[in-house]
């Protein structure tokens, strides 16, 4: 079926109160509960639920290993997952070590693991990174202020499926000193996505 | 489909833009789309795999301009349209897991080498055009999920196991592929085929 492709001449603002009175009157949603939710996603904490996995990971062996078998499981743990996409099968985690780099990218839309780092951020979903991140990732990369060694293995996850991606970044140096709440300060969303190291 | 979506590869979008100062929604609308899709696919306008085909078939100029959250306000244009005209909904409000039991074993173990498919199905597909026919490693095996290719367009969930397998660089870019990088691509088992 093709669109049509006259569809949506007015600004996307006036089409989106169309839409929603539509929705509205079919009784699929309700404007109180729309109102609620985006609220919530405007004070969403986004990537620092995924900071303080990280945080965890790198200060209990038990719960990284845990993590990195089964990733949804081991955020329940923590009191995360609860308000996780149904549509997602399974949490992976992948280890970033000092031989092995791992980034995170969907080719085909733009799927991310909301239930850790929140919503994507705009760069993520844009069609440079969409189309160069499973091409040209060293050079993407690099591009980015990160410079691969040529010897560190570059894996690849185009979350094409139900399936969703997190990096678990290596821990940087000189912070052996540092308490679970400090560490989770220093994570960055980029890093989780693979495109930054600590 | 072959549509604009398929992303993978591509030349020509230049460098990527990162900001950290971004705001979640810009514009207000967006968060309104957001949440509005969130709700209307879990009341049973669609699910998930139709409002992704739903994106897909906006015309290719047209999602390129749109953005985001401009895809997701066409995609529900779209289905409001050609879904809401009768009076019953036309699906079973699309909540809960997409894992599903099945009583067969997975035809693939890890380390199996295998190929994806060539085929150019006109409807949804979750394999990326830039890695078909091209021969892959299983690296993970996960639960059989809902196939979106059947359940975007009303041919029901038909289950199927879900695969992680890895592509070298080289197998996937040819002579210019950078060196010592492997994409890991999921697919859905009737994408793949045994390699001897």
């Amino acid at each position: 079926m093709t669109a049509d492709r006259r569809q949506g001449s007015d600004s996307p603002a006036v089409r989106t109160e169309a839409v929603e009175a539509l929705l509205v009157e079919r009784g699929l949603v309700q404007s109180a509960a729309v109102d609620a939710l985006v609220e919530r996603y405007e004070q969403d904490i986004g990537p620092l639920r995924g900071a303080r996995v990280v945080a965890e990971a790198w200060t209990d062996p038990a719960f990284r290993a845990r993590l990195l078998e089964d990733g949804m499981p081991a955020i329940r743990e923590l009191g995360f997952g609860d308000n996780t996409d149904s549509h997602v099968a399974r949490l992976v985690v992948k280890e970033n070590t000092e031989s092995v780099h791992n980034l995170v990218v969907c080719t085909l839309c733009s799927c991310y693991p909301w239930a850790v780092l929140g919503l994507p951020p705009a760069w993520y979903k844009s069609p440079a990174y969409r189309s160069r991140a499973v091409r040209e990732p060293r050079l993407l990369l690099a591009e980015l202020g990160l410079d691969l060694e040529p010897e560190v293995e570059l894996r690849v996850w185009d979350s094409s499926a139900e399936v969703r991606y997190m990096v678990l970044p290596r821990r940087p140096e000189g912070t052996g000193g540092l308490d679970v709440e400090e560490l989770t300060a220093r994570v960055t969303r980029d890093s989780m996505i693979g495109v930054e190291r600590l | 489909m072959n549509g604009i979506h398929d992303m993978g590869g591509m030349h020509g979008f230049g460098a990527v833009d990162r900001r950290s100062d971004e705001a979640l929604f810009p514009e207000a609308w967006q968060g309104r789309v957001c949440a509005l899709a969130g709700y209307a696919m879990g009341a049973g306008l669609a699910n998930i795999d139709a409002f992704r085909h739903a994106i897909e078939r906006m015309p290719p100029e047209r999602y390129l301009a749109d953005g985001y959250y401009g895809r997701w306000l066409y995609a529900l244009e779209t289905l409001a349209r050609e879904r809401l005209a009768g009076d019953a909904l036309p699906e079973r409000p699309d909540v809960g897991s997409v894992t599903r039991e099945v009583d067969r074993e997975p035809r693939f173990a890890v380390g199996d080498p295998v190929r994806t498919w060539n085929r150019h199905p006109q409807g949804h597909t979750r394999l990326p055009g830039y890695a078909r026919d091209r021969r892959g490693v299983i690296a993970d095996i996960h639960p059989a999920c809902v196939y979106p290719d059947t359940n975007a367009d009303g041919r029901g969930e038909s289950p199927e196991y879900l695969y992680t397998v890895a592509f070298e660089s080289r197998e996937l870019w040819g002579e210019e592929a950078e060196a010592g990088a492997t994409v890991y691509i999921d697919l859905f088992e009737p994408y793949l085929e045994a390699l001897a």
